[in-house]
């Protein structure tokens, strides 16, 4: 049997991989791509302490996070197509008209 | 070394894959497609943890409609590929250790609680759809009326981002 | 050696079943091609394929023979990745939903290890398969987006919007089923409708018509077919999001079109016509004739027309087939026992071909729909309709349970 360690370590890496693409990517559609790895990565926790615990709570709770992520994309996609149109660019550097 | 050590290590290897792919590719769909390849081997894990539903649930709804979603997206803002920028020095000199320390903090953290987390996962049985559905209708059911109204508020919020203007 | 079976009969069983499943459902594509250019024909008043081999029966092999030898050029500045993907992604899932289709009742041991009919038995089968077609959209869009011209992108997007839309109301229609049967796993809902053994009557069928229509317009928007075809019809976008593809990666298309047309009619007459379960009573034994009963009859036409056909290989060749189908139709009225295993696929193929057959029957007859014509038809009408379709059938079953 696998060890619950294991899972809860491939989780932190997958958020970590997730932090370093949103830290170091310039396209704001990587950067929200890199919000859903994180999503993710959470979601596996959620599920390896649920079977752990012998509850299904956890699984229950790992649903509600995959709606509310795919309401939050859709939202957000919308969003950042009209700013695209606006701007012309998806490059999130761009952005800078309050900079001093 | 059984099976299904040996099946968590090769999905665990094809998520950590796809996610660091998703970090070195320069085009975004090639990023949104490694995406995808880490959504489908999560499902594979939760399979192996023993939630079908969940599992399933992953793929139809992460897989199938999110991801489809931002593959559009990209299609239609095509925007090709990323331009090459040097990194400011401070991301490197203090940005990289800070990082290690992080990483370090948290595999500390997990590694000095694994002795009081149950021992090992997945005796074989799997989560039925019925007790999952008894929960959310019954311990749940303010969330789950939540989340629909959730999904309302989305649907009125997109068509009206999507509306042209007159 | 039989050590060795024994051990690894888990890996051994399911990849011989696997094996023989691509074989025959490959060669049921094949002529379910042939059978689709003939069926038209005749529907268009002319005779179809006719010169190859005997009726044309080896027209799908010269096919087969053209797409391995035809030049294979790839677009300017198509995205590699993208373009050598999407035909994989699509045979590969087209194939894949095959996996966990049931075919038959019976459960057989082999080298020590207990299997169904059918290559893996999960307790969620119906949800893979809407994982697979959900799944399925992308094999298209990357096929139109890597195609690097604006056709074929068009046409990609296209697809993939009238893909997902009527994705929506082909999940819908099916939960009426899910509430009568009380399982998402397609062997039981087939065992949950043949509980009295009454045959035809107690088929979900009856009660979830208004679903089953939804179902089979829902998935015939899904696989792309007539009459929603618009985004890869001819005369349109000339061929939609599959215009740079040749060959080999065209024939790998073609075949996954053909092989989801085969699932969605397996899984219709599954969910609704009672999948393995013969439409006689069980009381009804004689009816177990009735596979003999069609193939005899049918083996001694064809020895008939063969004899008398124009070229001598035909001469040869049909009355050949037609002596292997009289035979076998005898070997199952000799021997009662294989009689008994083949009732269940027997009636499951036969459903199935009936539904393949009002597939190219519609195809042969109807006119496209125009692109927005489709969604609003999608979206205003079946997606409201399937919707009302769940709710009446969970006021039936709770109206019932007082």
């Amino acid at each position: 049997m696998v060890p619950t360690t294991y899972y809860i370590v491939l989780s932190a890496i997958l958020f970590g991989l997730g932090i370093v693409a949103f830290v170091f990517k310039r396209n704001i559609i990587t950067l929200f791509m890199a919000i859903e790895l994180m999503l993710n990565a959470v979601n596996l926790a959620f599920v390896a302490f649920s079977r752990a615990l012998g509850k299904p709570n956890g699984e229950v709770f790992v649903l509600f996070v995959i709606v509310v992520a795919a309401a939050e994309a859709a939202v957000g996609l919308g969003i950042i197509i009209l700013t695209a149109r606006n701007r012309r660019s998806l490059n999130v550097e761009r952005a800078n008209l309050l900079k001093l | 070394m059984t099976a299904s050590l040996v099946i968590f290590f090769v999905l665990a290897a094809l998520a950590v894959l796809g996610a660091v792919s998703l970090i070195l590719q320069r085009h975004p769909i090639h990023s949104a497609l490694s995406l995808i390849v880490v959504m489908v081997a999560l499902a594979g894990l939760y399979l192996l943890l023993g939630s079908e539903f969940v599992a399933a649930v992953q793929i139809i709804v992460y897989g199938g409609a999110i991801m489809v979603l931002f593959v559009f997206v990209i299609m239609l803002l095509n925007d090709g590929e990323e331009e090459r920028t040097n990194f400011s020095k401070l991301a490197t000199f203090a940005g990289i250790p800070l990082a290690v320390a992080i990483a370090g903090f948290i595999g500390a953290a997990i590694l000095s609680s694994s002795s009081t987390l149950p021992a090992a996962t997945a005796n074989g049985s799997l989560t039925s759809s019925k007790t999952l559905s008894m929960l959310i209708f019954t311990d749940f059911v303010y969330p789950f009326e939540l989340t629909s109204f959730l999904i309302l508020v989305a649907i009125l919020g997109a068509i009206v981002l999507a509306q042209r203007e007159n | 050696m039989n050590e060795f079976l024994t051990q690894y009969a888990f890996l051994i069983v399911p990849i011989i079943k696997i094996a023989l499943l691509v074989f025959v459902v490959l060669t049921v594509d094949a002529y379910l091609t042939w059978l689709e250019r003939k069926v038209i024909a005749h529907i268009q008043a002319r005779w179809g394929p006719h010169r190859v081999g005997p009726h044309g029966l080896l027209q799908p092999l010269a096919d087969g023979v053209k797409f391995i030898f035809k030049e294979d050029p790839i677009p300017a500045n198509a995205d590699k990745v993208a373009y050598f993907l999407a035909p994989f992604i699509t045979l590969m899932l087209a194939l894949t939903s095959l996996a966990v289709i049931p075919f038959g009742p019976q459960k057989f041991t082999l080298w020590g290890y207990e299997s169904t009919v059918g290559i893996a038995d999960v307790n969620i089968s119906l949800l893979v398969l809407f994982a697979i077609t959900a799944l399925g959209v992308y094999g298209i869009a990357l096929a139109g987006w890597g195609s690097n011209s604006k056709y074929s992108l068009l046409g990609g997007l296209r697809s993939s919007a009238q893909m997902i839309s009527y994705e929506l109301s082909l999940t819908l229609s099916v939960v009426g089923v899910l509430l009568i049967a009380g399982d998402f796993s397609l062997r039981n809902i087939v065992e949950q409708q043949g509980t009295t053994g009454s045959g035809l009557l107690t088929w979900n069928i009856f009660p979830q018509i208004v679903g089953f229509t939804c179902f089979f317009i829902s998935a015939i928007a899904e696989t792309n077919r007539i009459p929603f075809d618009l985004p890869e019809a001819e005369s349109e976008l000339v061929a939609g999001f599959h215009t740079e593809y040749a060959s080999m990666k065209f024939a790998m298309f073609f075949i996954a079109e053909y092989t989801s047309m085969i699932s969605i009619s397996c899984l219709a007459t599954i969910l609704f016509f009672g999948g393995w379960l013969s439409p006689f009573p069980a009381a009804w034994t004689f009816t177990h004739y009735l596979p003999s009963l069609i193939l005899i009859p049918f083996g001694l036409w064809v020895i008939y027309d063969g004899i008398r056909y124009e070229n001598i290989f035909g001469r040869i060749l049909l009355p050949g087939v037609g002596t292997a189908f009289a035979g076998i139709g005898a070997a199952l009225l000799v021997f009662p026992t294989i009689n008994g295993l083949v009732q269940g696929p027997f009636w499951f193929f036969a459903k199935v071909f009936i539904f393949l057959f009002v597939y190219i029957w519609m195809r042969g007859t109807l006119p496209r729909f125009r692109y927005d014509q489709l969604m609003s038809f999608g979206w205003k009408f079946l997606l409201p309709v399937s919707i009302a379709n769940v709710v009446l059938t969970a006021t039936v079953i709770l109206w019932r349970m007082r």
